[in-house]
């Protein structure tokens, strides 16, 4: 195994801004992204994972991730269902927070360290 | 640790964060991923193909040529409603493509290290570096594993002085929390975040 002997000092990644908003393609759903489900959109018509999907997110706010894992369906599979939903308005889509270089930026991390300090 | 149907869930109105766990075979991920977990932590089966990109395709699903992988992960409930999600990535080379996916939208990455083995978490690194994504590295203490100073560890990984260097015990959670303490207190000193 070779460890590059060049180093990338002072580098930092350029951040994409999508965090908060929803995002209805399953090119950006993340494993951390967050879904809550819009209750007053009928049922009818959803095949039956898409069903099982959506009786697991109307009870409660949870990552693509935990909804794979609950359902025992791999990840790939669980994104594409969870996209459609998310496309048909189901399911609102919340990705995770990645810094960009603003100040309630910083404001959110300072939250984040606070919050594990306190543990 | 608890699985009654109330907290099985996060609050309403969560905001998610991702970190990742990276490192060698059997350097502790999982054993980190649990201590820190406030839930049981949980596996996704993903799959690759041969070449070890990640599938995400119904249509490539289907085919013969792919292998599968878990990966497991766990949650921690922060106040003022962040949820943080930590990823437990595998470390064989082979799963390079999906740990590359799985970086995208993490805040940072943790890489544990081993001092019998030091030079194996060099993959770890450089994908957190090809990515751009701020790291700690933290020295898992095994018993009976040689005890070396500081210098001499950075050294050996040929880390930056910027890049922090922790030990934490892995099966011990204040300890293992002290390594996400110290990652975002790196990633809040980047210099292109401005001041408040
Ligand atoms: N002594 C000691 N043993 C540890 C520590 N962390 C993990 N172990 C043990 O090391 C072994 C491997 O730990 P895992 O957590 O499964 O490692 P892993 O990185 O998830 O391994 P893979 O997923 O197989 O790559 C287990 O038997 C653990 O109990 C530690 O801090 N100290
Ligand atoms: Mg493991």
């Amino acid at each position: 195994m070779t460890r590059r002997s060049h180093r990338r000092r002072g580098m930092v990644r350029s951040y994409t801004a999508t965090g908060g908003r929803a995002i209805p393609s399953r090119a950006t759903l993340d494993e951390a992204t967050l879904l809550k489900a819009d209750p007053k959109l009928p049922m009818a018509g959803l095949n039956a994972q898409s069903h099982r999907v959506m009786d697991l997110c109307r009870a409660g706010v949870l990552s693509v991730a935990e909804v794979a894992a609950h359902l025992q369906m791999p990840g790939a599979v669980t994104k594409v269902i969870v996209s459609a939903l998310v496309d048909s308005g189901h399911l609102v889509a919340v990705a995770p927070f990645v810094p960009a270089a603003q100040k309630h930026d910083r404001e959110f991390l300072k939250k984040v360290l606070r919050g594990l300090q306190s543990i | 640790m608890d699985s009654k149907a109330s907290d099985r869930y996060v609050p309403a109105a969560a905001r998610s964060v991702k970190i990742l766990v990276l490192g060698p075979f059997a350097v502790g991920k999982t054993t980190y991923v649990r201590s820190v977990s406030e839930i049981r932590p949980m596996r996704t089966e993903e799959r690759m193909t041969r070449a070890g990109e990640l599938i995400d395709d119904l249509g490539d699903l289907r085919e013969k040529t792919t292998t599968t992988v878990a990966m497991d992960f766990g949650r921690l409930t922060l106040a003022g409603d962040i949820v943080l999600y930590l990823f437990g990535a595998p470390g064989q080379p082979r799963f390079r493509g999906m740990v590359r996916s799985l970086m995208e939208g993490a805040l940072g990455g943790l890489v544990l290290a081993d001092t019998r083995r030091l030079d194996q978490s060099f993959e770890a690194i450089d994908l957190l570096e090809d990515a751009r994504l701020p790291y700690t590295v933290a020295i898992n203490t095994f018993d009976g594993a040689p005890a070396y100073g500081d210098a001499e560890l950075r050294d050996a990984l040929t880390l930056d002085p910027g890049t922090p260097l922790v030990l934490l015990d892995a099966r011990d959670r204040a300890s293992s929390v002290q390594g996400l303490v110290t990652l975002v207190s790196h990633i809040l000193a980047r210099p292109d975040l401005e001041p408040v």
